[in-house]
């Protein structure tokens, strides 16, 4: 076999190894698009377990304040896991799970604690101590004829929003 | 050949119905009767009775079960404090695991409020229902234990060093999956303990928000609500995330640790036996009469082909000295560790009950609420930080585990407890620095407060990034960078950082499930928790 320079003479011979032997290169081509389409296939498989619709029950609910509620004592409808405040401004709902790590903090006058890693946050959801990194979320609220309150708890709205009442 | 002659012969004469040998049809009958059970026995073992080197061989390489050993082991192997047996009882207790695990689905029923009352009839009704269930629970703790020990076992033997760097990794990978194994078996029973223990959980697997959150970047990513969603299949602990947690319990996870670890067996095997000092053979007492047959012949085969195979082969080129069979020599010794744990488990089980509190209550909490003892670590670090302590820092302590086999490239010291430069000096020294920053640590942080304490204000970032968690880490890393340079060794500084983290581990484990009491708040003793 002879071994003459190419035409063009780039001085390769035609026995030299291409740069990228083109088998070389189709073969990665293949093993890459096998591993591509491999993580498509995973990600489409993910997709299953990720939930759209969230199956937990409906977060809104309509509960009637009581008669006197002293200005900065908190009122907990029973069952809920949210604290509802009247002052001169008007109503407020305080959702008490903790944005730490999703205990139900007990309200009380003074505020609220979270009874799991000790998170402490004032009335209007600061916090004032522990390891929350937020303050506790205010929660959309309505209030009707008859002191009747409705609350979404899934519906989060900016902190001093009070609704008259 | 003699079978063939006879069956033309018996072809030739078919109305005769006799043997060559004379002996009627029924005769032979009695006789290949009164042999069955041997025949069956022998047909069972493939090779026969395990009475000479060939056939003890024979017994373990072709048996299905038994191969992933290898045929002959070093005596050093088989010394109590190579091992400690660590391994195989880890692996006994996973067995124990399954066996309860695949009785406690007879009855159990992974639907909410149903989960309870079926955990109530496996403890009062079922019958030996209570018993099965606390073997499986102790099992599982015993298996968590084990999988630690083991762990510090092979670090302090230097036996992660080459070749064995990839079962370092696998071994790594089996403990994510035992803990994993553990943590979403703590929900099953769907008391109050297990709600509130894996809400605590699933909100660790949200931390990243923290972090993203703090930089403003949550909208664009959100990988904390998307591991949230993926674990629990909603945004609360609900009937979705039971069943998700029960086929991760019972088929996900248990199928990954039976792959990994038979892996991580054959490798023992496949990467040369278990590690020994160079100097093991001179090290090793003589022979004494009573032991076994020793392998003594060099191997009758050629091995080229074995090297060509696999270049690592360890037998190629070496006779087999100081080598004895594995049976009996090994699995006698595997069958008494097994005994052993099993043993423990039994013992455990019949001491104390597996807990069951209250039917769950998603609207309150229990107080305090702590997750399975070894996360109460992770749960004390939590309480500083959500993402540091339960994401951040567990990642770096694992991804720095991972690496060591690859970082440590020294020879000295293989083999040996506490091998290397520095050897037992820096173990002792870390153990130290490692036990006093931590107490030093948590004493100020309980008696001072932290930085949210003194400065009410300061921003989430300040706080995520700066916490007795991260310190902690900080300090020991750099007590092993300090551990580097004075010993001049990497493996000294691998030693000194494991140790420190062994002993912080242990530490805050401790107050975690000892000091800290309602509201995360630190008390002497349980005994002095006020009543609720």
């Amino acid at each position: 076999m002879t071994t003459r320079p190419l035409a063009g003479g780039n001085g390769r011979s035609r026995l030299d190894p291409e740069p990228i032997p083109r088998r070389d290169f189709l073969g990665r081509l293949a093993v890459f698009s096998s591993f591509a389409s491999l993580a498509f296939a995973l990600a489409g498989i993910m997709r299953l377990p990720k939930a759209a619709v969230l199956p937990s029950p409906s977060k809104k609910f309509s509960v009637k304040l009581p008669e006197a509620m002293q200005p900065g004592v908190p009122f907990v409808p029973p069952g809920r896991s949210v604290a509802i405040f009247r002052d001169e401004g008007g109503v407020y709902a305080v959702s008490t799970v903790c944005t730490h790590l999703g205990c139900i903090v007990k309200a009380d006058a003074g505020g609220f604690k979270c009874p799991c890693h000790g998170s402490e946050f004032r009335r209007d959801g600061t916090v004032v101590r522990g390891p929350a990194p937020k303050p506790l979320p205010w929660l959309a609220l309505a209030v009707s004829a008859g002191s009747v309150c409705t609350i979404d708890e899934g519906s989060v709205v900016e902190s001093g929003r009070r609704a008259r009442g | 050949m003699t079978g063939s002659s006879s069956g033309q012969s018996a072809m030739g004469r078919p109305s005769e119905g006799r043997c060559p040998d004379g002996r009627s049809a029924l005769a032979r009958f009695g006789e290949n009767l009164r042999r069955a059970p041997r025949e069956l026995r022998d047909s069972m073992l493939r090779s026969g009775s395990p009475a000479t080197d060939r056939s003890r061989s024979a017994f373990v390489f072709s048996s299905l079960f038994l191969h992933v050993h290898s045929v002959r082991v070093h005596r050093w192997s088989l010394r109590w404090s190579t091992t400690m047996g660590l391994g195989i009882a880890a692996a006994a207790a996973f067995l124990v695991t399954l066996i309860t695990g695949v009785l406690l689905m007879f009855y159990y029923k992974p639907y909410p409020d149903v989960a309870y009352l079926s955990m109530k009839d496996i403890h009062f009704v079922v019958p030996t229902g209570r018993f099965i269930r606390n073997i499986h629970r102790w099992a599982g703790n015993v298996m968590v234990v084990l999988v630690l020990l083991h762990m510090a076992r092979v670090f302090y033997t230097a036996a992660y060093r080459r070749p064995r760097e990839f079962n370092w990794v696998i071994g790594m990978l089996l403990l994510v999956v035992t803990l994993g194994l553990s943590f979403t078996g703590y929900l099953l029973p769907w008391d109050q303990l297990a709600y509130w223990a894996i809400t605590i959980g699933a909100n660790i697997a949200q931390s990243p928000r923290e972090l993203t959150d703090a930089l403003g970047i949550t909208h664009l990513f959100d990988l904390g609500g998307i591991q949230k969603l993926l674990l629990l299949g909603s945004d609360q602990v609900g009937e979705e995330s039971l069943i998700r947690f029960y086929l991760l319990h019972v088929m996900i996870l248990p199928l990954a640790l039976v792959v990994l670890l038979s892996v991580h067996m054959w490798r023992v095997r496949k990467d040369g036996g278990l590690t020994r000092p160079a100097d093991a053979d001179l090290r090793l007492p003589p022979i004494t009469p009573a032991t076994y047959p020793v392998f003594t012949e060099a191997p009758q085969r050629t091995y080229h082909l074995a090297a060509v195979v696999k270049g690592r082969t360890p037998a190629v080129g070496n006779g087999p000295e100081n080598c004895v069979p594995a049976m009996p020599h090994l699995f006698y010794a595997e069958a008494a560790v097994f005994m052993m744990t099993v043993l423990a488990c039994l013992a455990l089980a019949l001491l104390r009950d597996a807990p069951l509190k209250e039917l769950a209550n998603p609207a309150v909490p229990e107080n305090p609420a702590k997750a399975p003892w070894y996360f109460l670590g992770l749960q004390e670090l939590v309480s500083y930080s959500a993402f540091m302590g339960g994401m951040g820092i567990p990642l770096v302590v694992i991804l720095g585990l991972l690496l060591i086999p690859y970082l440590d490239r020294e020879i000295a010291g293989t083999g040996e407890w506490f091998g290397g430069p520095g050897g037992r000096r820096v173990v002792a020294r870390s153990a130290f620095f490692g036990l006093g920053s931590v107490i030093l640590l948590e004493a100020f942080a309980i008696r001072f407060g932290w930085i949210r304490q003194w400065w009410p204000e300061s921003p989430q970032l300040l706080i995520t990034l700066i916490n007795p968690g991260t310190v902690l880490t900080l300090l020991y890393a750099i007590f092993s960078l300090w551990a580097i340079r004075r010993f001049d060794s990497v493996r000294a500084g691998a030693m000194a950082l494991f140790t420190c983290f062994l002993a912080g581990f242990v530490v805050l484990t401790v107050i975690g499930v000892h000091f800290r009491g309602p509201n995360w708040d630190f008390f002497w003793s349980p005994s002095d928790w006020p009543g609720h």
